[in-house]
């Protein structure tokens, strides 16, 4: 159950309504920060229990699952869950790896099938009645996936193009006038360096954070005007309808950060593969 | 030193405004000449619909990170 508090009186309810005399408790940044359930010890470091942790578990265990009992059977003719897995892989394969990286893409299509089956199913827990909370909504998720992905191109880059080269031909692109070097080669370093796993991270993290805070503040708000006055009833009800446009409009975002996040990742592997030329 | 202006309230909320006309005329630039070139080659819908969803990526990071900012170091 996560708390919805808001900064200011203490007397005043945790959802406070119009006759309440509060004011509207527009939600703040305090919602992402929910209650661990317990939090263990092991080793000198605390491992908190909580909603995300709980739920980033469920979420590996429905992927992990649905994808290893689709390729179980295995038949020549496929069954309803076979078919559904393999329109699963072959969107990764034919939408994402081939088309970004090309024929050599076909190996990577594990890794990114499962970034964004992962990411996808972790936002989709923001709409999921019971769940509604955004995996991707705490920055360490894709902080760490991001990390992930950065070690895995960092190291096809120095594998494929040499550990020197595979910097130089990032900061000293071909085809453009020398002196520009002087202004083009930091730039480019820090892109590769920092910029690139920074923003993909941030990303995915804000959009998230974005949506679930705007999905909280009608859904709120819907409650808070609810009162047997024709400003109550008309604004109680618009504020449900845009919650539920906006479920629609959140749940578009939710697989289409997904897609972005694979896609990028298979843009950035690719780099590592070809140097530009 | 004494104070001629003063700005007070949610001042996070006229940062996300300024960060987010730059990505506005972007993204808008993006899809303007994405749906251009669709329409002047269908056949090409596949590369041209993925490096659009790319370049309105790159593009919307700058504006979420002027909608987070505030968050994350606001009072």
């Amino acid at each position: 159950m996560s708390v919805v508090k808001f900064s200011g009186d203490t007397s005043c309810p945790v959802t406070p309504h119009l006759n309440s005399g509060c004011g509207f408790p527009a939600p703040n940044a305090e919602i992402f920060f929910l209650e661990p359930y317990t939090t263990l010890n092991i080793f000198g470091m605390d491992f908190v229990i909580g909603k995300t942790s709980i739920l980033a578990a469920l979420v590996s265990l429905i992927v992990a699952t649905f994808f290893l009992a689709a390729a179980r059977p295995r038949k020549m003719v496929p069954g309803k869950l076979q078919s559904l897995g393999e329109q699963a892989y072959l969107f990764v394969r034919d939408q994402i790896a081939r088309e970004v990286i090309g024929k050599d893409g076909d190996r990577f299509v594990p890794f990114l099938g499962s970034l964004f089956f992962f990411v996808w199913i972790s936002n989709l827990m923001g709409v999921i009645p019971g769940a509604q909370f955004p995996i991707m909504s705490s920055l360490a998720f894709p902080v760490s996936l991001t990390l992930m992905v950065y070690a895995t191109y960092m190291y096809i880059g120095m594998k494929h193009q040499g550990p020197i080269k595979f910097f130089t031909s990032a900061m000293f692109p071909p085809g453009v006038p020398k002196a520009m070097y002087v202004l083009l080669a930091p730039l480019e370093l820090l892109q590769l360096v920092v910029t690139r796993p920074v923003t993909q991270a941030i990303r995915l993290f804000a959009n998230m954070f974005a949506g679930h805070l705007l999905l909280t503040t009608f859904t709120l708000a819907a409650y808070y005007l609810l009162s047997p006055s024709i400003i109550g009833v008309l604004g109680s009800v618009t504020s449900f309808g845009v919650t539920v446009v906006l479920t629609g409009f959140e749940m578009f975002i939710q697989g289409l950060q997904a897609f972005i996040f694979t896609l990028l990742t298979a843009v950035y592997i690719g780099g590592s593969l070809h140097a530009e030329h | 030193m004494s104070v001629l202006a003063e700005v007070t309230g949610s001042i996070g909320s006229i940062g996300y405004g300024l960060a987010a006309i730059g990505p506005g005329v972007g993204i808008g630039i993006i899809f303007g000449n994405g749906v251009q070139a669709i329409a002047r080659q269908p056949e090409a819908y596949g590369v041209i619909r993925q490096n659009m969803i790319l370049g309105f990526a790159l593009t919307e990071a700058l504006a979420l990170i002027g909608f987070v900012v505030p968050f994350v170091f606001g009072a």
